[in-house]
């Protein structure tokens, strides 16, 4: 590998430059509230889409006038006006006269736990951010790797006019355009994401997060993000951050699509960690998503998710077994404190034989919270020797909060072996008074048990970002024992 | 090292100790007996500083400060160890790794760096010898499915760990066969030095024939109302507590 040189910084500290000033002229132009065809069109003028993706937007929001609003979830919220809300903004701008010392200093001392260095504090707050010499190379020889592999990772914007062949067969090709209310509202209007393409017989070399930890923080509310591992590929896929995003923004309704063809394998790890609106349980996102995997013979999709933000949470990341021997994996945590409600969970649907599903569902609950548990395995007729395993743990602290479990099972097929397990436990005051006896203070003693308790789960994320969601649980979860 | 003058505690409004007077040496083996629900573990719990207790009155002076507002934890910092009549369960937390926690935790209140790892690792290692606890022992999670028997040799192996200078063990003798006596109290006899003390509550004498008490202390009705030297377990155990409970209600 060539040696990363000052010109190169320099060039790259022009292109940086320039694309700010882009960026600044886009801003100008803001989209009025509310949705309809004109706007739909609009957005996908300025995107410069095909005229194929400006009719495949148009069809879903065709669907969407026509649906209504899901209420089977264990949440209560007020629902939003969707016609109150604007649907293209620029992305945020650079404001030169803004500090750090304008930030929210309880964010600031949260990102200091996190240890999220400056530069992306900066970042994240809409700040001008001098250029670090190892940020910029780590992604110029990030690019240049995945390059020379084939692999395709760029905006889906980008990848919507470069590679309209793969975008076009595959999107909507596992969560249709009329799924749900939510995925139909995200296809129409989706503002960008990230799209992926790992050629057959390829590992990709390194976890896509790395690059995009600084670079994807604001992607937007309604975000839509297409991978697909051809076969006899591997890949795994980082997306979120653990730094607590403050999104003006009060609904998110992404879309995640994931292809693994035969024999491939997709590992896809979640941190989301959206405001998750204060003590009193005033604001907060609304985080309504869409995630499901198709896997074709022999393949496997595995997710794992650490959800500690937003007010509501709404998601349940699905794995279609559709090819023979297919394996289906879902490895969660859910935190919920104060007035949060989440209402997670999977679905694995076996439709290939000797389909294997696993789901560990982990969900702890403290303050007022609700966390709700909810699950469905599906075996179908043809799906011989289907086999799932659930575990589903819910740990509550205190007496006000609420953990639920709803598991759904479907069984078609007399040789399925479907196991299911579930537990509630409460952190004791004998446990934590066992560890203040060892000279462990209650928050710490807090986070031993709980990183314990989560531990099954935590051991399947990638090691930097384990140390990071371990972290995480702890800051969620500070005072929520008095 | 210990004074405990007048102490007098209660749990959700009912009284329990009644005026306990106590002192306890640097090097010194107390031993606390008396019938079942004379306050024995409540005084354990009082002294390493459980919420749920008041102190109604009296004072509790560790090497001549009064403890009675540190927290646990504080109190832990500086050298109080209890070791549990029943020992919790953390579910995912391993042995090594709460041992780990706790040491770097009570180094932290100390004002200390962390340990460093080799230093750990090998002060690990030495205590499992000492208390004959094998390596995959270490690894388990805490309490978690152990008996009776490796949740007290659990108890001690922390006590060798964090080296505290008062050690209150509460009925570590419960739930262990003669074997595992032996080594538990072999693992206290080897930490005992002139500079720490312990305390042992216990019921029976069996356990006093291992480790080997300076006073024995008779409590009962939350009161001492009887101490002596070691003859007195012997004579306790001969005979029971029936004589001390009219003795005292004479």
């Amino acid at each position: 590998m060539s040696k990363y040189t000052e010109d190169d910084l320099r060039e790259e500290l022009k292109t940086k430059k320039y694309e700010y000033g882009f960026y600044t002229d886009i801003e100008s132009e803001t989209f009025p509230i509310g949705l309809n065809e004109d706007v739909i069109r609009a957005i996908s003028k300025k995107k410069e889409e095909p005229e194929w993706m400006t009719d495949w937007r148009l069809d879903a929001f065709k669907v969407w006038k026509e649906m209504e609003e899901p209420e089977w979830a264990n949440v209560n919220y007020v629902k939003p006006d969707f016609q109150s809300i604007a649907y293209y903004s620029a992305p945020a701008s650079i404001d030169p006269n803004k500090t750090l010392d304008d930030v929210d200093p309880d964010l600031l001392a949260m990102y200091k736990k996190l240890g999220i260095s400056v530069d992306e504090q900066k970042k994240m707050n809409n700040i001008a951010m001098d250029i670090v010499v190892d940020s910029v190379s780590v992604a110029t020889t990030f690019k240049k790797t995945l390059g020379e592999k084939g692999i395709i990772f760029m905006s889906i914007s980008e990848a919507i006019k470069e590679h309209p062949e793969l975008v076009k067969k595959y999107i909507g090709s596992v969560v249709p355009q009329k799924d749900n209310f939510y995925a139909a509202l995200n296809s129409a209007v989706f503002s960008d994401g990230s799209f992926c393409y790992i050629p057959k017989g390829v590992r990709c070399p390194m976890e896509l997060s790395t690059y995009f930890r600084i670079n994807q923080a604001g992607t937007g509310q309604f975000e839509r993000t297409l991978v697909i591992a051809d076969e006899d590929s591997y890949v795994s896929y980082l997306e979120g951050c653990t730094a607590p995003s403050r999104d003006e923004n009060q609904l998110h309704a992404a879309v995640v699509e994931l292809i693994a063809l035969d024999n491939a394998e997709i590992k896809y790890s979640t941190v989301q960690n959206w405001y998750p609106g204060n003590a009193e349980g005033k604001g907060g996102v609304y985080n309504f998503v869409t995630k499901r995997g198709l896997c074709e013979t022999n393949a496997k999709i595995s997710w794992t998710q650490v959800e500690t933000g937003s007010a509501v949470t709404w998601k349940y990341p699905s794995c279609v077994l559709k090819g023979d021997n297919s394996v289906g994996e879902f490895y969660s945590i859910a935190v919920t404190n104060n007035y949060q409600q989440a209402d997670t969970g999977t679905k694995m649907i076996h439709l290939g034989k000797n389909t294997k599903s696993t789901i560990i569902s982990k969900g702890i609950s403290a303050g007022k919270s609700q966390n709700s548990y909810r699950g469905l395995v599906q075996i179908s007729s043809r799906a011989d020797n289907a086999r799932n395993f659930s575990q589903c743990d819910s740990l509550l602290m205190g007496n006000e909060c609420g953990a639920h479990t709803f598991p759904y099972i479907e069984a078609k097929n007399k040789t399925a072996q479907i196991e299911h397990e579930a537990t509630t436990s409460k952190i004791g005051e004998d446990q934590i008074f066992y560890c203040n006896q060892r000279g462990i203070d209650t928050e710490k003693a807090i986070a031993l048990i709980v990183n314990g308790f989560s531990k099954e789960v935590l051991n399947k994320l990638p090691m930097e970002f384990a140390v990071e969601a371990q972290k995480l649980l702890e800051i969620s979860l500070e005072g929520s024992v008095g | 090292m210990l004074k405990i003058k007048n102490l007098h505690a209660s749990v959700e409004d009912k009284s329990i100790l009644k005026g306990i007077n106590l002192e306890v040496k640097a090097g010194e083996v107390h031993a606390i007996m008396g019938p079942n629900g004379s306050g024995k573990s409540t005084l354990a719990s009082v002294i390493s500083g459980k919420e749920d207790y008041e102190v109604e009155k009296g004072e509790i002076i560790l090497h001549g400060e009064d403890i009675q507002e540190l927290s646990a934890e504080e109190r832990a910092h500086k050298g109080v160890f209890l070791s549990f009549q029943y020992p919790v369960e953390i579910p995912g937390v391993s042995v090594t790794n709460f041992i780990k926690t706790a040491i770097n935790e009570t180094r932290k209140g100390q004002g200390l760096e962390d340990m460093p790892a080799k230093d750990m690792l090998k002060k690990i290692r030495e205590k499992a010898e000492l208390l004959e606890i094998d390596r995959k022992f270490l690894s388990r999670p805490l309490n978690e499915g152990f008996s009776g028997g490796e949740k007290k040799r659990n108890e001690i192996f922390q006590m060798a760990m964090l080296e505290p200078q008062l050690a209150i063990l509460d009925e570590t003798d419960s739930g262990l066969d003669i074997d595992a006596l032996r080594i538990v109290a072999n693992g206290v006899n080897k930490l005992k030095s002139k500079d720490n003390a312990v305390i042992v509550i216990t019921h029976y004498q069996r356990l006093l024939d291992h480790i080997v008490p300076d006073y024995v202390h008779v409590l009962y009705n939350g009161k001492i109302v009887k101490s002596g030297t070691k003859e007195l377990a012997f004579e306790l155990e001969e005979k029971g507590y029936d004589w001390i409970k009219e003795e005292v209600n004479a």
